[in-house]
């Protein structure tokens, strides 16, 4: 994201209007629901000024192979294994690794592995499909509410502001009950909470913009608005909204499968990360090698969205992928 | 909400405490219709003669008969049309009228305000333990920049971060409780039960904290006031301590207020995990049982305890920094 590099005392004078950038890492701490801050920090730390580098770090290309592998062992897994994840042989219950069953059987005699791959497939496709059904309105909503203004902003506003005062898990957890065990309700309610945060932060930058020489030059040259959006809108909330999809993507996964190891997610035979969690906890000690498969795939998943997230191409100096701003 | 933080336009001084206390009015109103008209769904959507499964659920499959079924369908009205039903128990809801638990027949106040205490207990724990291990980390790191603890500090927070609050809670459990024996691993009633879930909500919060602070304090130490102090012949402690300090204390409350929904998620995840008997856990309960006034009740306690934190944090924030007008940008 593009903002001017202010020293940190401003914002520090009440004369000063708070900057451009100021307003919108301050909507972004305001805002509860964002854990991560996306705002590359203005201060320099103090080892020095932030390194430059040219093209893209190590650390996103990690997290985007690891990505990669994940999504390739969801898409094809099931496909390569080959063995239906509810299958069940109780003779061969918790059987130790083998090639047959490269990660052992659980206690019904079912295969980890095949599990494993099914289970990765639905956390990440329903992850990914709750982030672009909330990140397309909420961006929408946020580009409309601040080119109308007025009225219409700040009822949209208290909109988003009514979806805050219920944590994100909570509202899940409240579809969860509506419809249980029904893989739209939870769906449902991981798109109804995501989507403010897009609304905020589209909303943030796309003010100042609107408001700036640019637009208003464009707007005296008669240019359309369509243009107006792609040339000045687009390019200043897109930034921003790329860094938060990763986020929301891990976000959703950690959430279902919170869920489903609380055992309000999806029901059983679902292979669903948690529920194997809590299937696999039991037997940790007679059969050590189960619950290791689905945390390792949990964390895998999550720590490659984080590190998609918290060094984009630009290469954001890991000391301080800002959680902190002046 | 207001529009004046606009680039160019002057920052016109209001009322500072009347617009926060406005909004988050507005959001334990909203949060009422919302966990209101989701209850009232969920209430609708029982599967099967509703009141045959409430009598069940209250006396037992094999004593349930067509009267006290009768009985119930009357108690809760459940045989009216849809939007005056609605409407009734909005009303309802707006009157304080939780009703009763559909499971244990207790008034749904009474068996919240038993939940209401663990729940401030752990989350109050989880704080003060965060806020006591990562305040003086951050400190030190703060003074030592690229320092072995800053690195160290710098690891251990992408790593906590990457961990969600119930993968922590089994690591935890299976560590401490099970290898070691040394503390109860679920339930509240011995001694030191407390100790595991808030520590499991303390660790990824302490991680954060001293994070922040450390840039928090780094930042204020670059101001020129700070190296004014400096020059004035204030030691660095006190420098520390009279100026930066208050002036690091604004983003690690902004920090503090963005991490109240991960307590509050994590305080219903982990109080289930360690059977906790707070509102997470009843919550989830009720969930279990489909018990929808306990679900309603439980849901609303939380969302009210979340805003209400909220509110302090705001308020912390006005008094630390009286130039700040509330809703900037927002």
């Amino acid at each position: 994201m593009s903002k001017p590099l202010n020293p940190p005392s401003s914002g520090m004078t009440p004369e000063v209007p708070a900057s451009v950038g100021a307003s919108a890492s301050a909507a972004a701490v305001a805002d509860p629901h964002i854990r991560e801050e996306r705002v590359p920090p203005t201060v320099p730390a103090a080892d020095g000024p932030a390194r430059r580098r040219t093209g893209p770090s190590g650390r996103w290309l990690l997290g985007l192979a690891l990505l990669g592998g994940l999504a390739l062992f969801a898409v094809l897994g099931p496909w390569w294994t080959g063995i239906d994840p509810a299958a069940q042989d109780l003779r061969q219950s918790l059987a130790p690794p083998s090639w047959a069953h490269p990660l052992g059987t659980d206690l019904l005699g079912r295969s980890v592995l095949s599990r494993l791959t099914h289970a990765a497939r639905l956390s990440l496709l329903v992850a990914v499909m709750a982030t672009l059904s909330a990140a397309l309105p909420g961006v929408l909503l946020g580009l409309w509410a601040a080119w109308r203004g007025g009225t219409t902003e700040r009822a949209v506003v208290m909109l988003a502001d009514a979806m805050l005062a219920l944590p994100a898990l909570l509202l899940v957890l409240l579809f969860a009950a509506l419809a249980p065990g029904e893989l739209w309700a939870l769906y449902a309610g991981l798109s109804l909470g995501l989507w403010v945060e897009y609304f905020r932060v589209s909303r943030a930058q796309a003010r100042p913009v609107l408001h700036g020489p640019g637009v208003e030059a464009a707007r005296l040259l008669g240019l359309s608005r369509w243009t107006v959006w792609r040339h000045h809108l687009l390019p200043a909330v897109w930034p921003v909204v790329a860094r938060l999809l990763p986020l929301s993507v891990g976000q959703s996964v950690l959430s279902l499968s919170a869920l489903g190891f609380i055992g309000v997610g999806m029901p059983p035979p679902t292979a669903e990360l948690g529920l194997m969690m809590t299937e696999y906890l039991p037997h940790y000690e007679e059969a050590p090698w189960l619950l290791p498969a689905p945390i390792a795939l949990l964390l895998l998943l999550v720590l490659g969205l984080w590190l998609v997230t918290s060094s984009d191409a630009a290469g954001a100096d890991p000391s301080h992928d800002a959680e902190a701003r002046p | 909400m207001s529009i004046d933080s606009v680039q160019g336009a002057p920052l016109r001084r209001r009322g500072r405490w009347g617009p926060m206390l406005l909004r988050r009015a507005g959001q334990i109103l909203a949060l009422a219709l919302m966990v209101g008209t989701l209850s009232f769904a969920m209430a609708r959507s029982l599967p099967g003669d509703m009141a045959t499964r409430i009598a069940a659920g209250r006396y037992g499959y094999d004593l349930v008969s067509q009267a006290a079924a009768d009985q119930v369908r009357d108690e809760l009205a459940l045989d009216r049309a849809w939007p005056l039903a609605l409407l009734d128990w909005w009303r309802q809801t707006a009157s304080l009228d939780l009703g009763v638990s559909l499971v244990s027949g207790e008034p749904v106040w009474h068996e919240l305000s038993s939940h209401l205490g663990a729940t401030l207990t752990l989350t109050g724990a989880a704080l003060g333990m965060g806020l006591m291990v990562g305040l003086p980390l951050g400190v030190m790191s703060a003074r030592r920049p690229g320092g072995l603890l800053d690195r160290l500090l710098t690891a251990a927070t992408l790593l906590v971060r990457s961990t969600p609050p119930f993968l922590i809670a089994v690591l935890l459990m299976m560590a401490m409780a099970v290898h070691l024996g040394m503390l109860p691993v679920a339930g509240a009633h011995q001694r030191g039960g407390w100790l595991l879930p808030s520590l499991t909500l303390a660790l990824p919060l302490a991680a954060g904290i001293a994070r922040v602070t450390a840039q928090a304090l780094r930042s204020a130490m670059a101001m020129p006031s700070h190296q004014f102090a400096r020059t004035k012949g204030l030691s660095d402690r006190q420098a520390l301590l009279r100026h930066a300090a208050r002036h690091a204390g604004l983003p690690l409350l902004a920090y503090v207020g963005v991490q109240a929904v991960v307590l509050a998620e994590g305080a219903v995840v982990v109080e289930s995990l360690f059977a906790w008997p707070g509102i997470g856990h009843a919550l989830v309960h009720a969930v279990f049982g489909r018990d929808v006034p306990m679900i309603q009740g439980a849901a609303l306690c939380m969302g009210v305890l979340f805003i209400v934190f909220n509110l302090c944090v705001d308020s912390l924030q006005l008094m630390l920094d009286p130039r700040r007008t509330d809703g900037e940008a927002r």
